[in-house]
């Protein structure tokens, strides 16, 4: 545990030393070398703008029409017989549309359910186990103008929903 | 893609149109617009940084030679790509940086590993087998130290903001152990379905 917060906070600092270091053992002229790549990473982002901005637009008019909450209500009922609390259902979808939409759902929780209730560990959980999946699918697809996404999306969906799944099951063992 | 944004679009003026929701979602729109101008603004001084000094690595002959050795694994996930591509390495630094939980260095190394995947393969606007299986792993999430989930739980006052570290990499394991599975099976499949 430790040793993973140490790693993380040296390893980009020694990378950027052993690669600027390499550099210039070799007599490569480094300063140029980084702008050319930084032009490119630019250009990058700036290609991949609009779609950030279609996509975060869909999401922010689907959330603020409560269709969210609709399909999140209808899918806590059917799951009322389950063993899933309903209270995670809502974050469990807006989690796959919007990182931070989620974040907002977990404070709420927090603060009506409390931190250390089950409902409180099983959402932390769930959200450090699973990704945005319509997000970084349109962001690194549409940086390489790829339309058909074929079997991407199954894949992705079947793995969060295992994700999804075992958070709350393993919420259940540990607390 | 095209179905899922526009559907998106459709159903939420509807659906506010018949809940009264309209004035909502006018103002969400523009916010959200700015958001995401905002958030390419921060990601392109991440991108510019990272993309910036892989290149020198590159030149420096650094990115073919850890492609080389990060041989095992990434031969066993990734098939299709050759031992040498550069796309490995960047696929391996994306995993890395996911892993720590240092999402900023994630995304632009995982946006020249799909670069480097479609030189490969350059069918226009198909993905490739390469490209679905890492953003399948991608997605199943492999952050092992939820940094930014243990933060908001001591804000809110969590008695112990750190309990849920051990759990989570379990969830997390499992989540990227069905992405694997998922990967492993559809190999096996394609593979019989050539043969025949």
């Amino acid at each position: 545990m430790q040793f993973i917060l140490f790693l993380s906070e040296a390893i980009i600092p020694v990378l950027l030393f052993v690669i600027v270091g390499a550099g210039l053992l070799r007599r490569q002229q480094v300063y140029e070398d980084f702008l050319d790549g930084a032009k490119s990473g630019v250009r990058t982002v700036v290609e991949i703008m609009p779609t950030l901005v279609g996509l975060m637009v869909a999401v922010g008019v689907l959330r603020a029409s409560g269709f969210l909450d609709f399909v999140s209500g209808l899918l806590g009922n059917l799951m009322a017989g389950t063993q899933f609390p309903s209270e995670l259902v809502p974050i469990a979808i807006v989690k796959m549309f919007s990182s931070s939409a989620a974040t907002g759902l977990l404070l709420d929780l927090y603060k009506e359910c409390g931190t250390d209730s089950f409902v409180g560990q099983a959402a932390s959980i769930m959200l450090s186990s699973t990704e945005t999946i319509f997000y970084t699918m349109s962001v690194y697809f549409m940086s390489v103008k790829v339309k058909k996404t074929r079997y991407t999306l199954v894949g992705a969906l079947f793995a969060t929903l295992v994700g999804i799944i075992a958070s709350v099951m393993v919420a259940r063992i540990a607390f | 893609m095209n179905y899922l944004w526009g559907g998106m679009i459709v159903v939420g003026v509807i659906y506010a149109a018949l809940t009264g929701n309209l004035g909502a979602v006018t103002n969400q729109a523009l916010v959200s617009a700015k958001e995401a101008i905002s958030l390419c603004i921060t990601m392109a001084g991440a991108m510019a940084f990272w993309v910036g000094i892989m290149r020198i690595a590159e030149r420096a002959g650094m990115v073919e030679r850890i492609a080389q050795r990060m041989g095992g694994i990434l031969g066993f996930l990734f098939p299709s790509v050759p031992t040498k591509s550069a796309a490995r390495t960047h696929i391996a630094t994306n995993f890395v940086a996911n892993v720590l939980g240092l999402g900023w260095a994630a995304t632009p190394a995982g946006l020249l590993a799909m670069k480097e995947l479609k030189k490969l393969d350059a069918q226009s606007g198909r993905a490739s087998d390469a490209m679905c299986d890492f953003l399948i792993l991608n997605i199943s999430s492999l952050q092992l130290i939820p940094v930014n989930i243990i933060a908001y739980r001591s804000q809110y006052g969590s008695v112990c903001p750190a309990a849920i570290v051990g759990p989570a990499i379990l969830a997390t394991l499992i989540s990227t152990g069905a992405a694997v599975l998922f990967i492993k099976i559809r190999h096996l499949v394609m593979r019989k379905n050539r043969k025949y």
